[in-house]
């Protein structure tokens, strides 16, 4: 039988995985992108399996909301992502340090 | 609770969204041409957002009366002072932008619109009674904050700030919402008063990790010190207006946040939180003074100060009393004049072209050549560093005497003897203004908005300032007493 316990230890393995991949990778901001969306995601896990598991319809109606948002977000970081692309011509992580100390 | 009391409560808010809405076709319609039209109409709208928020902080409304939509929204007196303070702030910063703009050839239509968007959002922060209003403020507020930093996009430095502060904003917000799913799925609800009420009985682990989450997430909005670092080079990069802006409306509405979260939805809990939020305060004021002791820009001191003063501000949430929570809010109205007066005199530091100067070395002797704004400047880092004549030490003083009254009398000392190190720096750059050789650099013209900001924001952290306090703590009171009574 599946509880709302294994939902959880998924969701937060996604999370961690999702956090590292902020971290670690060291190759280009789409990655990070891709964590960010990883992280809400996870996030929508917990919610839905929560609201499930309770009977309450909160949870699902949040998950919604987040997706909307993720959505918004993503836009947002791939404007800005563009005219930082524009402005330097690369996306490598390790190049965004114009500003330091 | 009927529908059309509901819409009464949140006319501010609907002020607002149909003045950005209204505007936003403006901007479709008129292009760049109409941009000061629009700031002015932008300011006109916050003006009224003002106007209409003032008599629940007067009246000191409180209790059921006020909260909208069935609890997910509170119109009281304690979301009336912060949202006085978020929207005077957005309305300066507006003041501030064009002729910073103008000079780049990038003052667009569309920055008054996205600081009343920004503005909107913070207001919900601040009046939100439940976890779901709480994420859609916050987002609202951060998504128009991460296309603001990088509004000159012409400029390298702002869109790197732009990635940076979306980068590790987004992630916060991601902290911030597993916290609360794991706040809602060990309480049941995601309303502050129902998760008190399912707290009372004690903290099940998976809620105490949902309390360390949300805690984690709101740091970086006020930018306390696990996540600190994306702070001076957004401050450094950002344009100086919206940097402005980043130092005073985002941190009153942060601070509303956690102190609603903190003291209503985890009220019942707080020994759980005090350590979390004791360590913070500490941290945030060391590293901030440490931090800013290298600093040659001074956009970069500036975001290091801010870094020390949260954490001073924190002393106060970390007494869990009324007192501390209103020395909270009479600090944050002192830190937003201060950092309103210490950003402007900053936009005022122009070479004779007519460009920024943001280092700290090319200010040498500014007191002989620009007698005023150096006198300005001086009083500011005076202020912020807490030295007695100016009204930055009174609410320093205000915090440390709640946190002695709760008898945390550790926590004021190590904070008291950090102040000093951080009095360091601030007189350093009154060393260079006063006593070193002129380098005759800042000669250019200053705007004549900017100096009148500039003077009535130096009168109030003046001693001339000292007037206001008891009508200052007279209303923080009326606003703390609402936020403990919206349970």
């Amino acid at each position: 039988m599946i509880g709302v316990e294994h939902y959880v230890v998924v969701s937060s393995i996604l999370f961690v995985l999702g956090v590292l991949g902020i971290f670690l990778n060291r190759k280009n901001v789409i990655v990070v992108l891709m964590a960010i969306e990883l992280i809400l995601l996870s996030v929508n896990i917990n919610l839905v399996a929560f609201s499930a598991f309770m009977g309450d319809l909160t949870g699902q109606i949040f998950a919604m909301f987040v997706l909307t948002v993720a959505a918004g977000e993503a836009a947002t970081g791939l404007a800005i992502l563009v005219i930082y692309f524009r402005g330097r011509g690369t996306i490598a992580v390790d190049d965004v340090n114009r500003m330091k100390g | 609770m009927d529908w059309s009391q509901s819409l009464r409560l949140i006319a501010p808010e609907e002020t607002l969204s149909i003045a950005g809405l209204v505007l936003l076709l403006v901007a479709a319609w008129g292009g760049d041409k109409a941009s000061r039209l629009i700031s002015i109409l932008s300011v006109a709208a916050l003006v009224a957002a003002m106007a209409l928020v003032a008599p629940a902080l007067c009246g000191g409304a409180m209790g059921p009366d006020t909260s909208a939509f069935f609890g997910q929204f509170h119109a009281d007196a304690f979301s009336s002072f912060a949202k006085i303070l978020i929207y005077g702030s957005a309305a300066i910063t507006l003041v501030l932008a064009p002729s910073y703009f103008e000079r780049f050839n990038s003052m667009r239509a569309e920055y008054p619109i996205l600081v009343i968007f920004a503005s909107i959002g913070m207001g919900m922060m601040v009046s939100a009674g439940d976890l779901l209003t709480l994420y859609i403020g916050l987002e609202m507020m951060s998504l128009a904050s991460y296309v603001l930093a990088a509004f000159l996009r012409n400029d390298g430095r702002s869109a790197e700030a732009g990635l940076k502060y979306f980068v590790l904003g987004a992630l916060a917000s991601g902290i911030l919402l597993f916290g609360m799913s794991l706040t809602y799925g060990f309480t049941g609800s995601t309303s502050f008063p129902l998760i008190n009420a399912a707290l009372a009985n004690g903290l099940p682990t998976g809620a105490l990790f949902g309390i360390v989450f949300m805690l984690i997430g709101l740091a970086f909005k006020i930018s306390a010190v696990p996540l600190h670092m994306w702070t001076p080079d957004v401050y450094e990069g950002a344009p100086t207006p919206v940097t402005t802006f980043f130092a005073t409306a985002p941190k009153v509405a942060g601070f509303g946040l956690l102190m609603r979260v903190l003291l209503d939805a985890f009220g019942g809990q707080s020994a759980a939180w005090q350590q979390i939020i004791v360590f913070i305060a500490l941290a945030s004021i060391v590293v901030g003074a440490l931090g800013a002791i290298g600093q040659t820009n001074i956009k970069r001191l500036m975001a290091y100060s801010s870094i020390n003063n949260v954490g001073f501000i924190l002393v106060g949430l970390a007494t869990t009393t009324q007192a501390g929570a209103t020395g909270m809010l009479v600090y944050l109205t002192i830190y937003v004049a201060m950092s309103v007066a210490g950003f402007t005199a900053i936009l005022m530091l122009k070479d004779a072209d007519g460009n920024y100067v943001e280092e700290i070395a090319k200010l040498a002797g500014l007191s002989r050549t620009r007698p005023g704004l150096a006198l300005a400047l001086a009083m500011v880092m005076f202020s912020l560093a807490g030295i007695p004549p100016l009204l930055g030490f009174w609410g320093k003083f205000v915090v440390f005497q709640a946190a002695v009254q709760a008898d945390m009398l550790a926590l004021a000392a190590i904070g008291i003897a950090a102040s000093v190190i951080g009095a360091f720096y601030y007189l350093k750059v009154v060393k260079v203004l006063y006593f070193d050789e002129p380098a005759d650099v800042v000669t250019g013209e200053s705007d004549v908005w900017h100096k009148i900001i500039l003077v009535f924001s130096c009168l109030f952290i003046s001693p001339f300032g000292y007037l206001l306090t008891g009508w200052l703590g007279a209303n923080a009171e009326k606003a703390t007493t609402a936020l403990l009574a919206a349970l």
